[in-house]
C-alpha cells in the first residue's frame, strides 16, 4: 500500500515536472513574451536625443534628433525620427512601420529636394547616422522577429540576468545571433552582444540610467555601442521622455505628416 | 522511502507558495507607485507656443568647362553664390505655419543666371487630416532616378540644370486629406513660370537667343491661365501607389519658328495622366512612371521602369545600384532626349561620421548611342561645412539631340557650403 502510494506520488511528480519542463527555445520565447508584455499598453511617447559618437582616438561628434512613437496593439509601433543636427541633415525626417511579422516599412524625407524616399528593408543591417547603431537595433524588438533560445541566469554587473540567445528571422539582418541579458525582477535588458555570420562578436550594447515612467514603463537615460572589430563607440543619451500626448495618433505617421514634421 | 517524497513535495510546494507570495507582494508594490506616478503625470497639456526658426546655406561654386564653349561669349570658368535662407514659423499646436524658402544666384559672367525665386512661401493649416496650404510651394511626385515624368507641379530652374532640386515655386491653393484609403491632393494653379535658358555668356544653352517677348501660349489667359492637378497616392504594404491627372499649361515649351532667328516659346495646353507604382522587394525596389500628355496637337506617351538594389556591405557602406529604362514616344523632341535610353547608376555612403558619399550614373541611347555621365561626392567638414564635387560630360552625340547643342559643356564644379 505503502509503496503504491509513493508509486502514485512520484508519478504525479513526474507529470507536474512533465508539464513545467520547458525547452530552452519555449522557456526563451516565454520570457519574451513576458518581457514585451511588461511594456505593454505605453500608448505613445516623445524624446529627444544626444548622440555620441568616439572613433578609435578618442576623438567625439555629436548629433542630435528628436522623435516620437506610438504603439500600436497587434503590431509593431510606429515611429517618427527627425534629425536637428548636423545642420545639412536638419530637417531630414524618417518615419517607420515595424512589423511583427514581414519586413518593416521606412521612408525618409528629404527636404531639398521635398522628396519621399522609401528605404530598402536591407537597409536595417546599415549604420544609423554614421554611428555604431543599426537601424534594426534601434527599431522595435518585437518578439516574432527572432527566435529564441533560454541558455540560463547570469549575473551581469551584480544584476541577475536571464541570458537568452535571439536568431533574426530576417535574412537582411546584419547579425545570426545576438545574446541577451534580460534583468530577473524588472525584466529590462542591462545588455546584448551581437554576432556575425563567422560567430565572433561584433558589438556590445548596455542600458543604463533606467527610468521608470507611468509607474510600469522602464526606459534607459543611455544605451552605450561599443564595436568590437573597428574600436569605435556611440553614446545614446534620451532626454525628456514625455508620454500621452494626446496629439499623437496613427494620424501623426502619414506622409503628408513626414513631410511637415520639424 | 515515503517521507523523502513528502519531504521534497513539501520542499517543492513552499518554493512554489514563496514565489507566488513574492508575486503577490511585487504587484502591490507596483500598483501603488503606479497611482502614484500617474497623479504626477496627469498635468494640464500645455498650450502650444508660437516658434520660429531660421535657417538656410550658403554655397561657393567654381565651375570649369574643359572644352572651349561652341558659341560666342561662353567663358571655361564660373565663379558663382547661391544664397538659401529658409524661415520657418508654426503655432496653435503646430497646426498653422508659416514656410519660406529663398534662393538667389549670382553668376561671375552671365547676368540672366544671375537670378533669384521664392521656392516657397505658404501658409498651411492643419485640421486633423486635412491640411490647406495657400502660397507658393514645391511639390514631389514620383519613384524613378534617371528621368521625372510624373513630377509636373513645378516647372525647372533651367538656369541651374533640370535636377530635381531646381524647381521655381509654384503659385497655388492645396487641399490635401489623409485617410484610411489613402492621400487625396488637389492643387488650383495660377501664375506660370515660363522657363529662363541662360544667356548669351552661359553655358549649357542653345545656339539661338530666345525670343522671350514673342512667347505665345494656347491658353487665352497666357500665364494667368488656371491649371488644376488631382492626385491619389496611398502606401499599402510593400507598395506606393500615385495617380494624378494635371490639365494646364505644359511646363515644357515648344519652339515652333521654323525660319532663322524665330526662336519664341510656344506653352501648349495639356492633360498629362501619370502613374507611379513602387514596390520593395527583399533588398529591391522596384519603380514605374508613366504619362500620357494629352495636347490638341499630338498625344505623347513616354514611362521609366526599373529598379534600385541596395546591400550593406560588412564595413557599413551602403551601396545602391541602379538601372532604369526610359521611353518617350516624342523621340528626339523631348527635351531629356530620354526616348530609348538606358541607365545604369552607383550610389555609395560611407556611413562615416561627415557623411562622405558618391552617386554616378551613365545615360546610353540604344537608338544612336549617345552617351551623359555625371558623378558627384560630398563630405561634411566640421558641423556645417560641406564640400560638393561634380562632374557631367557627354560623348559621342547625335546631331538629332538636343543636347547635340550642349555637346561641349562637360563640366567639372567644386561647392563649398556654410550652414547655417
Amino acid at each position: 500500500m505503502k509503496k503504491i502510494k509513493s508509486i502514485v506520488l512520484a508519478g504525479l511528480l513526474l507529470a507536474f515536472t512533465a508539464v513545467n519542463a520547458q525547452t530552452p527555445e519555449e522557456k526563451g520565447l516565454a520570457i519574451a513574451i513576458e518581457t514585451e508584455q511588461a511594456d505593454n499598453g505605453w500608448g505613445n511617447s516623445s524624446n529627444s536625443l544626444t548622440m555620441t559618437l568616439k572613433n578609435k582616438n578618442g576623438q567625439t561628434t555629436v548629433r542630435k534628433t528628436h522623435g516620437f512613437s506610438l504603439e500600436i496593439p497587434g503590431d509593431g509601433d510606429m515611429s517618427m525620427t527627425v534629425f536637428d543636427t548636423p545642420k545639412d541633415v536638419k530637417g531630414t525626417a524618417s518615419m517607420t512601420y515595424t512589423h511583427k511579422i514581414g519586413d518593416d516599412d521606412q521612408w525618409l524625407y528629404l527636404p531639398a529636394l521635398k522628396r519621399v524616399k522609401r528605404i530598402s528593408s536591407s537597409n536595417k543591417s546599415g549604420p544609423f547616422m554614421g554611428s555604431e547603431f543599426a537601424f534594426e537595433d534601434i527599431s522595435s524588438q518585437e518578439v516574432e522577429k527572432f527566435n529564441h533560445k533560454y541558455i540560463g541566469l547570469v549575473k551581469v554587473s551584480g544584476t541577475v540576468c536571464h541570458k537568452i540567445e535571439r536568431y533574426p528571422v530576417s535574412k537582411t539582418s546584419g547579425y545570426t545571433k545576438i545574446i541577451i541579458y534580460i534583468n530577473k525582477e524588472n525584466l529590462r535588458p542591462e545588455m546584448l552582444s551581437f554576432f556575425d555570420r563567422k560567430g565572433s562578436k561584433l558589438k556590445t550594447l548596455t542600458y543604463t540610467g533606467y527610468q521608470q515612467y507611468l509607474g510600469t514603463y522602464w526606459r534607459a537615460a543611455e544605451m552605450k555601442m561599443v564595436n568590437h572589430l573597428n574600436g569605435k563607440e556611440t553614446l545614446l543619451s534620451f532626454e525628456n521622455y514625455k508620454f500621452n500626448d494626446p496629439n499623437i495618433t496613427k494620424d501623426s505617421f502619414t506622409q503628408n505628416s513626414l513631410k511637415r514634421v520639424k | 522511502m515515503i517521507k523523502h517524497f513528502i519531504l521534497v513535495f513539501v520542499v517543492l510546494f513552499f518554493s512554489f507558495f514563496n514565489v507566488f507570495s513574492q508575486e503577490i507582494q511585487e504587484e502591490i508594490i507596483e500598483e501603488e507607485i503606479i497611482e502614484e506616478v500617474i497623479f504626477e503625470e496627469s498635468s494640464i497639456v500645455v498650450p502650444s507656443k508660437f516658434s520660429w526658426e531660421i535657417s538656410g546655406n550658403i554655397q561657393g561654386d567654381y565651375r570649369y568647362f574643359k572644352k572651349d564653349g561652341l558659341y560666342p561669349g561662353q567663358e571655361t570658368e564660373y565663379f558663382s553664390t547661391i544664397f538659401n535662407p529658409e524661415i520657418y514659423v508654426e503655432w496653435d499646436n503646430s497646426n498653422q505655419l508659416i514656410q519660406f524658402e529663398g534662393f538667389a544666384r549670382l553668376n561671375q559672367y552671365d547676368i540672366e543666371q544671375t537670378h533669384w525665386d521664392i521656392r516657397e512661401l505658404y501658409y498651411q493649416k492643419i485640421i486633423v487630416n486635412w491640411e490647406l496650404s495657400v502660397g507658393k510651394k514645391q511639390i514631389y511626385w514620383g519613384f524613378t532616378e534617371s528621368n521625372h515624368l510624373v513630377n509636373i507641379i513645378n516647372q525647372d530652374d533651367f538656369l541651374e540644370g533640370n535636377g530635381v532640386a531646381n524647381k521655381l515655386g509654384q503659385s497655388m491653393i492645396h487641399v490635401s486629406n489623409y485617410g484610411n484609403m489613402g492621400t487625396v491632393d488637389v492643387m488650383v494653379m495660377k501664375g506660370f513660370n515660363p522657363i529662363q535658358f541662360p544667356g548669351t555668356k552661359g553655358r549649357l544653352r542653345p545656339p539661338f537667343n530666345v525670343d522671350y517677348s514673342n512667347t505665345t501660349y494656347e491658353s487665352e489667359d497666357g500665364v494667368d491661365n488656371t491649371d488644376l492637378a488631382v492626385r491619389w497616392s496611398h502606401s499599402i504594404n510593400t507598395f506606393d501607389v500615385g495617380v494624378s491627372h494635371f490639365k494646364g499649361t505644359s511646363r515644357s515649351p515648344i519652339f515652333p519658328g521654323s525660319g532663322v532667328g524665330n526662336f519664341a516659346p510656344h506653352y501648349e495646353l495639356i492633360d498629362q495622366t501619370g502613374l507611379e507604382l513602387q514596390a520593395s522587394v527583399g533588398s529591391m525596389l522596384w519603380k514605374l512612371e508613366a504619362i500620357q500628355r494629352k495636347s490638341d496637337r499630338k498625344t505623347i506617351r513616354a514611362y521609366t521602369f526599373g529598379g534600385e538594389y541596395t546591400l550593406v556591405t560588412k564595413s557599413g557602406y551602403d551601396i545602391g545600384i541602379l538601372a532604369e529604362y526610359n521611353y518617350d514616344d516624342r523621340g528626339a523632341e523631348s527635351i531629356t532626349g530620354l526616348n530609348d535610353d538606358v541607365f545604369v547608376g552607383l550610389r555609395i555612403g560611407l556611413n562615416d561620421e561627415q557623411s562622405t558619399s558618391f552617386l554616378g550614373g551613365m545615360n546610353k541611347d540604344n537608338e544612336n548611342g549617345t552617351i551623359s555621365y555625371f558623378a558627384e561626392a560630398s563630405r561634411r567638414l566640421g558641423d556645417s561645412w560641406k564640400i560638393k564635387v561634380k562632374a557631367f560630360g557627354f560623348k559621342d552625340v547625335e546631331e538629332n539631340e538636343f543636347l547635340y547643342l550642349l555637346r561641349k559643356d562637360g563640366f567639372v564644379e567644386l561647392s563649398l557650403v556654410k550652414y547655417f
